[in-house]
């Protein structure tokens, strides 16, 4: 039978803010165990919050972002549920009147663009993490460090509108983009500042009502969101096939066994009893405040990527690739400034500059070659002045020494060959010392053109115009 | 009967408490004497009524993004039952 | 006249004069604590060391000339739920025995350096009771008649005013937690506007509801108390952004003119004939000194103590929920998590705080929310305007604090509904965030009756210059407790 699978995604990120939502202590990652703590963080009795402003501005940017309505009026409830990373035994979150709702973002899977609802966008305090001596389910005691306690989150929960793993990843991975040009979050996976649960369920195809969906966790990369979602719609799918029905539960992918497994727990349902923060007063949002956050919004992948397939002729996946990350596009945007050809540029970028930076595994912030040299470099092509190939080694140079293009060239002597008779020389020394293969030309092997141009770029260390060499090649013979 | 022995024996698990058999006979037959006389508010027309979560009329009250020393850490730990190398320590954890 | 027994202001006078010390009024104070604490029971832990060299520290400055604050050198006790830096806050309860708060409470701070401080006073465990006999250690007893209670939850702090164990101190007040016991003890006990004194340091019981004040053995001390602790915190995002006044310059005997309101749904039934009578006799005196009396209604004060005790308890449940033995506090051995958090808090926390835990999850759980918490919360707009039109016509509403005088120890405490039954006069004030005092109005049998004067928000001024002027032409505040009579 063929089943439609549906999918939405809840995604928590850690807003890079200074100080913690709620107190001032230092939201920095990687700190030693409980000392980035105070008395509110620690939850001590008698403690109160008080709201970090920036947190508010952020999450409506996010909301804005995500072309949600910002609600006038917003408050902080509590979500009670016992765990010995939250402090207080309730995390202070937002239940019915969150900072944003009703957005969306448009997503791109195999040259088809999709709109996925964004439901709503909320604020609230992470917890802290535990350390278990082997694994939670063996060991006999866990370790518990508050730092992360109160770091700022946002949840952003998307609509059930995917319909296969591979938009869920696309849906996450144009959110890290969007969250990334605003600058409010590191999203960060592997350091868990993003984070993705995931709803799934499936239903027969023309079905309009939604099946049981079961909650994944546990998913650290956008690899594994994919990976996890493809198995339970799977798994799903042969438990209805076999006439059993889907319970509703969470589950955790296990990456190791490529599985997921049921996270059952022998207490019943949580009620979380959520009830209005009577710590925190409501969030009143200045409708001016909202448009000036607005009016200030970075362009936004999506208007970029339209930007540079206008101005520039771009394809549309070349510029899609460029603008994933605002880092990559920026770059971009400052070769362009430096006067290099925007497709050359393209592909440069999307070339030799990622195969660098993935094997030295840095981000295009830590790039040791400039927009400004890499611009350079591309004009020195433009010009005539050394050819593609040569360029390769000269950036591979520029990489490694951080010098500039021209230097590099004047210094190794890389300037291509466009003089006529130097090259009608070697031509001919090479024509004299082959004669075998100007006889098998004649004879109508055109391989043997290809071995006589290889034998006068290697005499010339491949500094001769190849568009010359051929053409003068051909005169000769 | 407004609260049953069993709505009793939930909501002690959702307050992480327990009672031998006899208190919670009584929990739930005083828990029952509380909720009939709270019965007088339903005499109380609130149609149309918001709630009030807060009597003050405050709102937006914010502070600055400004990171401030946090406590000691042997500060933070002072009070803890149990720790272990900077770290609370807690009984095993079963469920997820 | 022992030292003991005079008011803040009195023994500030005599320090200015220098006709004592700040050490000789400590060591009277801690004198008097040896003498009576056994029988009294107020407080939980006493400071006797540091309130000496506290007051060493206040002789010194005024040995150099240097001005002090108004209660500089004068001992004052401190309700054990607000929390103090480096001494044990306990809250009356098992599960914080042990607990010795890294911070000051704002109020600490606001007292500061010269302030002396001779202990944690005892309460009903986490504020929760109107006698202290829910304190998790022993109950305290009123001074004047040791068989009975001294009201509570501030009992404790209402007791070692009341004894002479200290000559002011601080409670709080979530539904009547200051002015009952100040009732109880022929003390004035003042509930300030929501908002209007800083939480922060206050240990949570309802937060919506929690306020921090004074009780005192006058008026002008109370003024005096409420200059050092009122004004705006930004640690507490419930806290006021207004100047604050000097109270002092309330301190008026002058009342014509004054508006006030006789809510007649105050006078109903189960309240004692005496109770009634002196509340009564005192309206006639108020009148007779120029004030203009309207009998008003308020409608929906009769569904305040409903909605008090389903709200209270909802965020009770989730305050306490912190109380695990986790990060701080008393810790069961368990088998794991669940079981460790269940024997922790069964173990250590006391029935009534349990009765609320529980009552409080119930009325936030689904399927109860909207009949139980919902609806609360919209009875308190009721019972909130209710005050707003009372106070369109009238400057101050005239109540009893409680309905009885101090009732005998073990007389309420098999039957917690008629226990919640004693703040029913109180209840509404906090439901509405209006300050409210309590101050003597005359006795019952020996035990003192309490009026409560209740204004708009943020009105402390005009309370305390009704209670200042009825004070002042009477002398109830004048008497004794007689464990403190001195023959």
């Amino acid at each position: 039978m063929d089943y439609e699978i549906v999918i939405g995604l809840e995604v928590h990120t850690e807003l890079k803010t200074d100080s913690k939502i709620f107190c001032g202590c230092s939201t920095k990652f990687g700190s030693e165990q409980n000392t980035n703590v105070c008395p509110v963080c620690l939850g001590l009795p008698g403690v109160l919050p008080v709201i970090n402003e920036k947190v508010v501005e952020f999450a409506i940017k996010a909301g804005l972002a995500l072309n949600c309505s910002i609600l006038p009026f917003s408050k902080f409830d509590r979500k009670n549920y016992y765990y010995p990373d939250l402090p207080k035994n309730f995390q202070t979150s937002q239940y019915d009147l969150p900072i944003a709702v009703n957005g969306y973002l448009d997503i791109e899977v195999n040259g088809e663009t999709r709109r996925i609802g964004v439901t709503r966008v909320h604020m609230e305090e992470d917890a802290g993490k535990l350390v278990h001596s082997g694994t939670i389910s063996n060991s006999d005691y866990a370790l518990v460090d508050y730092n992360r306690t109160g770091v700022p989150l946002i949840e952003i929960v998307s609509e059930p509108d995917l319909r296969t793993p591979e938009e869920a990843k696309a849906y996450l991975e144009k959110l890290k983009s969007i969250l990334e040009y605003i600058d409010v979050s590191d999203c960060k996976m592997e350091e868990g500042s993003l984070r993705c649960d995931a709803n799934i369920s499936l239903r027969k195809q023309g079905e309009s009502k939604l099946g049981t969906k079961t909650e994944l966790k546990n998913l650290n990369s956008f690899k594994m969101v994919q990976k996890g979602l493809e198995y339970e719609a799977e798994r799903q799918a042969d438990v209805l096939e076999d006439g059993g029905r889907i319970i509703q539960e969470t589950r955790s992918w296990d990456d190791a066994k490529g599985i997921t497994v049921s996270m059952r727990s022998k207490e019943q349902a949580h009620d979380y009893r959520y009830f209005p923060e009577p710590d925190l007063v409501p969030i009143v949002v200045d409708p001016a405040k909202v448009e000036e956050i607005r009016i200030n919004l970075p362009e936004l992948p999506d208007a970029r990527k339209n930007r540079l397939m206008a101005d520039y002729g771009l394809s549309g996946y070349d510029a899609g690739v460029i603008t994933a990350s605002r880092a990559v596009a920026e770059y971009y945007d400052q070769i362009i400034a430096f006067k290099a050809e925007p497709k050359a540029a393209a592909n440069w970028l999307m070339g030799e500059v990622s195969k660098f930076l993935n094997s030295a595994n840095l981000g295009i912030e830590q790039c040791p070659v400039s927009p400004e040299k890499l611009a350079g470099l591309i004009s020195l092509i433009e010009q005539g002045t050394i050819s593609s190939k040569i360029a390769k080694t000269v950036f591979e140079e520029m990489w490694n020494s951080g010098k500039d293009a021209d230097a590099i060239v004047k210094e190794k002597g890389l300037v291509q060959i466009t003089d006529t008779g130097e090259i009608e020389a070697i031509v001919d020394s090479v024509i004299a010392a082959n004669p075998q293969s100007v006889a098998d030309f004649k004879a109508g092997k055109d391989r043997a053109l290809g071995f006589l141009v290889g034998q006068i770029m290697k005499q010339t260390k491949g500094r001769a115009n190849p568009e010359m060499v051929n053409k003068l090649l051909r005169d000769r013979l | 009967m407004k609260i049953t022995l069993k709505d009793v024996e939930n909501v002690a698990l959702l307050s992480r408490l327990e009672f031998p058999e006899n208190e919670l006979a009584t929990f739930t037959e005083q828990l029952n004497a509380f909720l009939e006389y709270a019965d007088v508010l339903n005499q109380v027309n609130v149609e149309g009524i918001e709630p009030t979560a807060h009597v003050l009329p405050l709102k937006n009250v914010m502070r600055a993004d400004e990171a401030k020393p946090s406590l000691a850490r042997e500060l933070a730990l002072s009070n803890a039952p149990e720790q272990e190398n900077g770290y609370f320590k807690v009984p095993k954890i079963m469920e997820g | 006249m022992e030292l003991f027994q005079y008011t803040a202001h009195q023994l500030q006078n005599l320090l200015k004069d220098k006709e004592v010390s700040a050490v000789d009024i400590t060591k009277a104070v801690l004198a008097r604590m040896d003498a009576v604490e056994g029988d009294v029971k107020a407080y939980i832990t006493q400071t006797q060391d540091s309130a000496l060299e506290q007051a060493k520290a206040v002789d010194a400055k005024i040995q150099r000339g240097e001005v002090i604050s108004p209660l500089a050198g004068i001992p004052g006790a401190i309700k054990d739920n607000i929390c103090t830096l480096g001494i044990k806050t306990t809250c009356a309860s098992k599960i914080l025995a042990d607990f010795v708060p890294p911070y000051n409470a704002t109020v600490m701070e606001k007292l500061g350096q010269d302030t002396v401080f001779v202990g944690k006073a005892n309460l009903d465990e986490f504020a929760m009771g109107g006698s202290t006999e829910n304190s998790g250690f022993y109950p305290s007893r009123n001074p004047w008649d040791l068989t009975t209670v001294p009201g509570g939850s501030s009992g404790g702090s209402a007791a070692a005013v009341a004894a002479g164990e200290a000559i002011w101190s601080l409670g709080s007040d979530t539904g009547g937690s200051i002015r009952q016991p100040a009732a109880y003890t022929g003390l004035v006990g003042l509930k300030p506007t929501y908002g209007r004194v800083s939480r922060y340091g206050l240990v949570a019981f309802a937060s919506s509801l929690d306020q921090i004040g004074p009780i005192t053995r006058d008026v002008t001390d109370c003024a005096h108390v409420m200059n050092a602790i009122a004004g705006y915190d930004a640690k507490d995002s419930t806290s006021i952004k207004v100047d604050v006044p000097d109270y002092t310059k309330a301190l008026v005997n002058n009342i014509k003119g004054l508006k006030i309101g006789l809510p007649k749904e105050y006078f109903v039934a189960g309240m004692d004939p005496e109770v009634e009578k002196a509340i009564r006799n005192a309206i006639d005196q108020l009148v007779a000194l120029g004030a203009e009396l309207t009998e008003i209604s308020m409608p929906h004060t009769e569904y305040a103590l409903s909605a008090y005790y389903l709200i209270a308890p909802a965020e009770a449940s989730s305050n306490l929920a912190r109380y695990d033995g986790v990060g701080f506090g008393y810790r069961a051995a368990g088998n794991d998590i669940v079981d460790m958090y269940k024997k922790t808090r069964s173990q250590a926390f006391g029935t009534e705080v349990k009765r609320r835990i529980m009552l409080g999850t119930y009325a936030l759980s689904s399927g109860y929310y909207d009949a139980y918490y919902l609806r609360a919360l919209k009875v308190r707009t009721l019972v909130k305007q209710d005050f707003d039109r009372a106070f369109e016509k009238v400057d101050v509403l005239i109540t009893p604090t409680a309905p009885t005088t101090a009732f005998k120890v073990g007389e309420k405490s098999s039957d917690p509904l008629a226990m919640y039954l004693q703040d029913v006069c109180t209840i509404p004030v906090n439901l509405a965030g209006v300050p409210g005092i309590s101050i003597p109005c005359g006795f019952a049998n020996g035990l003192p009756i309490g009026m409560q004067i209740i204004g708009k928000p943020l009105d402390e001024e005009t309370i305390i210059r009704t209670a200042y002027t009825f004070e002042q032409n009477n002398d109830y505040h004048k008497r004794f407790a007689p464990l403190g009579e001195v023959k």
